[in-house]
């Protein structure tokens, strides 16, 4: 036998080394090219803008460990997600589904998925139609803060709602 | 699914998380884990389908089994107390035997002649790195897996070259 064995290697070190380059909470949900909206943010205090939707809707909800059932904060945050959407039928939007790192990756992955389908659920039960919903799971792959205390995890687990302009 | 056809058949159909399949050496039986009974375990049913039997019983958390190349043990990551370890069992869940323990272990791959595992370590916070690790079944002899800018996921041949 050989002292040493040689090994074939799926090796993710490339992507690992981007992410830990990351500063903490540097990361920008939707960001990473993952739904390939070129819209223009707008200005905050316009009702209608992707921007007032991220800072004064809130596209972000959180979930307890282990947990994807939508709390009565989430529940709040994503009401007013779908007055918004139904107000402004230009956008679609893609729900993205997140995991703190407590967890293997698959489980993580499937958990993630389970988000991103409670706050899909939630948002076509309050009268947005499915067809402007998507869904992604990136379990524990993309953390919005790098740190491995309860602070981060609780920041970590969650799901995020990107929109995108049908009209690009 | 089969691979010539394309065609996949659903084999459970339960609302909870069941994933990271892997099949025995001789392409009967699966096994996986599922969080059907309130936490994540290890289960093993037939390729065929039908019903699954839960083989882990211990504290903890379950996951990502893979069955040994020889077919007579399963390698799994084991989530206890904050702590990640990887582990070995025989199929029918006996001789439970924890290899490692650190922040974060997970995703063991066995060599080909059944007597080491390879896994990815992962260290804890900001400055966080992924890297190879193998230990013997034993237990004994962990060591990292040099790489040139670390390393996950490993995948372990069958031809062990």
């Amino acid at each position: 036998m050989k002292n040493r064995y040689r090994v074939v290697l799926i090796i993710s070190a490339l992507a690992l080394a981007a992410c830990s380059n990351n500063k903490p909470g540097s990361y920008l949900d939707g960001s990473a090219g993952t739904t390939g909206s070129g819209y223009e943010a707008g200005s905050a205090s316009d009702p209608a803008s992707p921007a007032y939707f991220q800072q004064t809707v809130g596209d972000r909800v959180y979930f307890a460990v282990d947990q994807a059932t939508v709390d009565g904060a989430a529940q709040a945050t994503l009401q007013a997600q779908a007055d918004w959407l139904i107000a402004n039928s230009e956008y679609s939007m893609t729900i993205e589904g997140h995991a703190d790192e407590q967890g293997t990756r698959e489980y993580n992955l499937a958990l993630g998925a389970r988000r991103a389908n409670a706050v899909r659920e939630f948002l076509t039960s309050r009268g947005v139609s499915g067809d402007r919903l998507q869904t992604v799971s990136y379990g524990k792959e993309r953390p919005a803060e790098l740190c491995s205390a309860e602070s981060c995890y609780s920041l970590n687990r969650r799901a995020v709602s990107v929109l995108n302009n049908v009209n690009f | 699914m089969t691979l010539a056809s394309g065609q996949s058949r659903r084999l459970t159909s339960d609302a909870s998380i069941e994933t990271a399949p892997s099949f025995s050496p001789d392409g009967s039986q699966i096994v996986f884990e599922s969080d059907r009974s309130g936490s994540q375990q290890l289960y093993i049913m037939s390729a065929n389908g039908g019903a699954a039997k839960r083989i882990s019983f211990g504290d903890g958390r379950y996951g990502t089994p893979v069955w040994s190349p020889r077919g007579d043990m399963i390698a799994f990551t084991k989530q206890s107390k904050g702590r990640f370890h990887i582990g070995v069992m025989r199929t029918d869940g006996s001789e439970e035997r924890l290899l490692t323990a650190s922040f974060l272990d997970e995703g063991p791959t066995w060599s080909p002649n059944g007597r080491v595992i390879m896994f990815t370590r992962e260290t804890q916070g900001v400055t966080g790195k992924a890297n190879l690790y193998s230990v013997d079944i034993s237990g004994r002899n962990l060591k990292p897996v040099p790489t040139a800018s670390g390393g996950s996921d490993p995948a372990w041949s069958p031809l062990g070259k």
